[in-house]
């Protein structure tokens, strides 16, 4: 209390530097700085003339053969323009895909909906979240395979987009409940619980997610009576969710550690059980501590969807593969891919620019 | 109190803890009546918190009884957990819930534990916020109050679950000097409400004015256990009375 406090001159402020001096001092301080300074200028200079004149000035529009796209020499756009149906929904029948877009329109707007803080605001609006969800899961689920007198549509001739959105987001959406499980059996007090899910952990993280894959598609059905047949979907699902919830329960646990003990103990001397104090007290801070290494993993998640390739499911990238298997446009490949490219682009860095926000918004919270 | 008597609320009966081979707990023995305001002091280590945390089961001890209420504590029959509702607990870091706003940590016992509804859990906890002036922040978080403001909001959260016992773990000792003042307020009116209180303390003013009796531990064992006048007398002094109390005055 009594430190005493001696006046330490402040030193003299630096003069604000305008804008020219930063950009001289801190990319052209040194000879060396100087030459990678104008060494990536160049190459970014490159890059982008070359990508513009690529994809706008050489680039060719639907209509063309692809006789013209060549002799153009730069993007054929025409080969989307063609095939952008096939890349998006597969072989989904082709008078039917208005189902699976609106489908997607449904369950993009419920997202939205859901990223809006002020949709989870009071109780009332948090029912109605929920009964949305619910309505919106089973309009999703008549659209894509059928009733209320719309043709049905077997599970096998879903692909492209909604594949991978389903994929991911089912996957997701298991794998995160499961991985509390998996964290909090981890922490159990129970022996027996806490092995198993240790050992389940670190075998499944030990095994790429390409091998687990394929021994869902062939071993399980071995395993399995001969009359039972699981459709490829919900075998590559069960892989995938098994696969990151080993990961995210690492994630998890991390969260659980950082919440101090002090948590758990005022939670059990209110009479909080075990299950009380974990859902109302400790998870909800441990998985806001997660979030940014939660949506790492999402993301990552999302692009690994692409491996169900390998056992021959038609995914976004299946699709784009089968695009470019048409004789008419044979040997162009790259659009279609830059085409599915700026799709996963565009989903990861939403995701990612989300969590960005929750995280500024938690933080801001908290200063007030 | 004086004409019947009537069995104590909470009664530790040689109770016996380990930490692997440290011992640290000895025959413990410890009545409170209903009404009774005890004050737990010693040197540090010397057992005080984990002789409070045996009372609402937060540790578990080895050998002897403790029990409230009439019933044994112990935590493999599940009793300890019913009997918590019944023991409000004040910690030395107030471990108010940071991702609940002042209001929402007063109302999630009750809500949650004791099923009372909302508007009944909101009401309850702006009048005991009211009771220690904090009504007009209940809706900021915890984080944005001082340590003085965060115990007493932790004070009102253990009031709302109604308990029959409060036991306090040095209540402000993690506190700036001059906010213990505020809390030691809140205690001294709660006791005169008539509240039971075990308090961990070294505040020994608070003590003259609040404690009916004071118990003194050292290295697990109860030493000393008797009413204020005759704990501060420094004529019957017990020798090691009078050197923890020399030793926290001049700390
Ligand atoms: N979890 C634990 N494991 C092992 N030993 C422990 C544990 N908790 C406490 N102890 C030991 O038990 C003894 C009593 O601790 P306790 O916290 O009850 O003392 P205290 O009187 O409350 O001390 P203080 O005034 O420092 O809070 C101390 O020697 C302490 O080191
Ligand atoms: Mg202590």
């Amino acid at each position: 209390m009594t430190v005493p406090m001696t006046d330490i001159p402040s030193p003299p402020r630096p003069p604000q530097k305008g804008l020219v001096t930063w950009i001289w001092q801190n990319f052209f301080g040194s000879l060396g700085n100087s030459v990678l300074t104008l060494v990536i200028l160049w190459i970014l200079y490159k890059a982008i003339t070359g990508a513009f004149t690529w994809a706008v000035l050489d680039a060719t529009l639907a209509p063309a053969t692809i006789r013209e796209c060549i002799d153009a020499g730069g993007a054929c756009w025409a080969f989307i323009q063609d095939k952008w149906r096939l890349i998006l929904f597969g072989t989904y029948p082709f008078d039917q895909q208005w189902r699976p877009a609106l489908a997607l329109v449904l369950f993009l707007l419920l997202v939205i909906a859901t990223c809006i803080p002020a949709s989870w605001k009071t109780q009332e609006r948090k029912r109605w979240m929920f009964g949305l969800w619910l309505v919106g899961i089973l309009l999703i689920g008549v659209l894509m395979s059928g009733g209320l007198g719309l043709p049905h549509v077997e599970i096998r001739f879903w692909s492209g987009l909604p594949l991978t959105v389903l994929l991911a987001v089912v996957g997701m959406a298991a794998c995160f409940l499961a991985s509390i499980l998996l964290a909090l059996g981890r922490r159990s007090s129970m022996p027996a619980i806490r092995w198993i899910c240790i050992v389940y952990i670190e075998v499944i993280r030990g095994v790429p997610l390409i091998s687990l894959l394929f021994m869902a598609n062939i071993m399980l059905p071995l395993l399995l009576p001969a009359d039972v047949t699981i459709p490829n979907i919900v075998r590559a699902q069960v892989a995938f969710i098994m696969f990151f919830a080993a990961y995210m329960a690492e994630t998890v646990r991390g969260g659980l550690q950082a919440v101090p003990d002090g948590q758990y103990a005022a939670a059990k001397a209110m009479g909080m059980g075990y299950w009380q104090s974990m859902i109302y007290i400790i998870l909800p801070q441990a998985l806001r501590i997660t979030i940014p290494s939660m949506v790492n993993l999402f993301i990552a998640g999302f692009k690994d969807t692409s491996l169900v390739i390998v056992i021959s499911m038609l995914d976004l990238l299946g699709t784009a593969n089968a695009a470019k298997a048409d004789p008419e446009w044979l040997g162009l490949f790259i659009e279609a891919y830059v085409f599915i490219a700026a799709i996963y682009l565009a989903v990861c860095a939403s995701m990612s620019w989300y969590s960005r926000r929750i995280e500024r918004r938690i933080s801001m919270r908290q200063q007030h | 109190m004086m004409t019947t008597h009537r069995p104590p609320i909470i009664a530790l009966r040689n109770v016996n803890k380990w930490y692997g081979n440290l011992h640290v707990l000895r025959d413990v023995n410890l009545e409170v009546s209903e009404g009774e305001k005890i004050v737990l002091c010693g040197p540090s280590g010397s057992g005080k918190s984990t002789a409070v945390f045996t009372i609402n089961g937060l540790e578990a001890y080895q050998g002897g009884e403790v029990s409230v209420g009439g019933t044994v504590v112990s935590e493999r029959d599940g009793t300890a957990h019913d009997l918590r509702r019944h023991v409000g607990m004040v910690f030395q870091q107030y471990n108010l819930f940071p991702h609940l706003s002042i209001l929402e940590n007063c109302c999630i016992g009750p809500m949650k534990i004791l099923k009372v509804s909302r508007a009944e859990a909101e009401a309850r906890a702006m009048e005991e916020l009211a009771r220690v002036q904090i009504a007009d922040q209940a809706l900021k978080y915890p984080e944005m109050l001082s340590g003085g403001q965060q115990q007493r909001v932790a004070i009102c959260r253990a009031l709302c679950m109604r308990p029959r016992v409060m036991l306090f773990d040095e209540p402000t000792s993690a506190l700036d000097p001059e906010m213990v003042g505020e809390v030691l307020d809140v205690m001294s009116e709660l006791s005169e409400r008539g509240m039971t209180m075990i308090v961990v303390t070294h505040e020994m003013g608070f003590t003259k004015r609040v404690a009916d009796r004071v118990v003194m531990m050292e290295q697990g064992s109860i030493i000393e256990n008797l009413p204020p006048e005759q704990f501060f007398d420094r004529d019957l002094a017990n020798p090691r009375v009078e050197a923890f109390l020399n030793q926290i005055m001049h700390a």
